[in-house]
This record gives C-alpha cells, structure tokens and sequence, in this order.
C-alpha cells in the first residue's frame, strides 16, 4: 500500500476511528429527535476531536476539551433540558419544507468545495512562526510560557469576560419582582400577602 | 511519518458543515445551539492543525481563548433560552418570530 508506506499505520488506525467517532456522532446530533440524544451525541463528537488533537501534539487542548466542553459544557446543556422539560420527542424535527432544507445542504456544499480547496492547497505553508515555536519544549510549558507574557493581557481579560458572563446568566435567569406578581395567579400572591 | 495536516483540515471542514447545516435546519433552539458548538470545534481542530504545520504556538493559544469564550456564550445562550421558555413556554424557533420584519 503506498499510503501504509508514507504514514505510519498505527497513527492511521487512530485518525480512521476518531473520524468514524466524529462522523457518527455529528450525523447523530443532527437527526436525533431527542434534545437528550443530541447532547450525548455531542460528547461523542467532542471526544474524538479530544483523539485528533493528542495526535496532532496538543495534549494540554484535549484535556481541557474533555473537561470543559464533555465536562461542563454538555452537562449545563443537560441541565436545560431537564430543568425546562422539553426533552419531548419532536415531530418535525427540521425547520421549513424539503426545498428549504435542500438549499441549506447546497449552501453548505458549496462552502465545503471552498473549505476543501483551501485545506488541500498549500497556501498557509511556509508562513515563519510569529508567536514562539510549538516544539520549544513540553506542550504545557510552551502554551503557559506564551500564556503568562506574550497573552497576559487576553488572559486577564478573559477573566473579567467570565465573570460578565456569569452575572449575566444570573440576572437573565432571575425572575423580576413585578413580572412574578403579574405572571402568578391571584389567589398566590393574595396568601403570600397574608403570609406576610 | 506523521498525518498530513490537509486530512485534518478536511475532517474540520466536513464538521463545520455538519454544524451548519443543522443551524439552518433544525427547529429545536437547544440543537441548533449545539451544532453552534459543532461548528466552534471544527474551527479549533482547524487552529490546532496550522499551529502543527507551521510550528506555531499561537493557533494552540487561539484554541485555549476560543474554549474560555465559547464557554461564556453557552452560559448566556442557555441563559436567554430559560428566560424565552419562562415568557413564550415554546424553545421551537418558529414559535419565537416576533423580531420579524
């Protein structure tokens, strides 16, 4: 086999099956029926992207992919479809008629031929380093070197963009006084009134 | 000898498409938030793959900000799903249309 020849066959075995773990899981997050399926499906999909990125050399990104994206991420997702109870089965699960979802897939074809022809182009090869070299040492120690001076300021400021989004979550998800007097029926405010 | 970078960027491409196509096509606001999440990943494994090509610490960085950002949109994404479910008790998004022109 020519290819067997160039590529080694074990990293070969690896990147087939983490492209099937992909594959299946983002088909499956697409026609799934359930919200529940669909978020499990989406773990699927996120650990074999976790597969790619070990084997690209990016072992730091793939733990954090697993603990803040399959970890976090997925079970705040989770979360909403329990808390809100809409894990119902839906009966048109895509939007509009059949020629509204087949212009969606010609769209998406047609970047995809773009997307193709720029990945197997060589147009990005060449370019000279400008952040710091990748194999300057362990791949934590170069990310946090490059984090913890070049990057400081991003860093500090993706603290302060965390905490906005907290507060925001908090603030949206807080049922305003008025608005529950107006929403509750009247015999419940009435005995809250003589709780009182 | 290692992969060739261009199969991962085919990979990237082929899930970015997944995630796109199920933006414009699913109803439930839930699943089209997380095929938002299928797109910013492709994306990531895209970043991760240059960063190999050209030896560049930057695209592995520009992976760790783009976690911390997506991390904070699904907090507020899920954030105004709640508050669109306590109002209109519908997360179809053909329910929800009172922005249309």
């Amino acid at each position: 086999m020519i290819i067997a020849s160039v590529i080694s066959v074990p990293q070969l075995i690896v990147f087939i099956v983490s492209v099937a773990i992909i594959a299946v899981g983002g088909v499956g997050l697409l026609t799934a029926r359930y919200p529940v399926h669909a978020a499990l499906f989406l773990v699927m999909t996120l650990f074999g992207v976790a597969i790619l990125f070990i084997e690209e050399g990016a072992e730091f990104l793939a733990a954090v992919q697993v603990v803040v994206y399959a970890g976090a991420v997925v079970v705040l997702f989770l979360f909403v479809i329990m808390l809100l109870g809409v894990d119902r089965e839906e009966l048109a699960s895509f939007a509009g008629d059949t020629v509204r979802v087949a212009l969606a897939g010609v769209g998406v074809a047609l970047i995809l031929a773009v997307l193709f022809i720029v990945a197997t182009g060589a147009w990005a090869t060449g370019a000279d380093s400008s952040a710091g070299k990748l194999t300057a040492g362990s791949n934590v120690g170069v990310l946090a070197r490059s984090v913890f001076t070049t990057y400081l300021l991003p860093f500090e400021l993706t603290a302060a963009l965390l905490v906005i989004a907290v507060v925001g979550a908090v603030i949206l998800s807080r049922r305003m006084v008025a608005e529950t007097a107006a929403i509750e029926p009247a015999h419940l405010s009435e005995r809250r009134e003589v709780q009182q | 000898m290692t992969i060739p970078g261009s199969w991962y960027l085919v990979v990237a491409a082929l899930l970015f498409g997944l995630g796109a196509f199920g933006v414009l096509t699913r109803r439930n606001v839930i699943v089209m938030f997380m095929s938002v999440e299928l797109m910013l990943n492709a994306v990531n494994l895209t970043f991760v793959t240059y960063a190999r090509m050209l030896n560049d610490v930057g695209g592995q960085l520009a992976v760790f900000f783009v976690l911390v950002v997506a991390a904070a949109e699904v907090v507020v994404g899920l954030g105004i799903i709640v508050a669109i479910f306590r109002h209109r008790a519908t997360i179809t998004v053909d329910d929800i249309s009172s922005l249309k022109g």
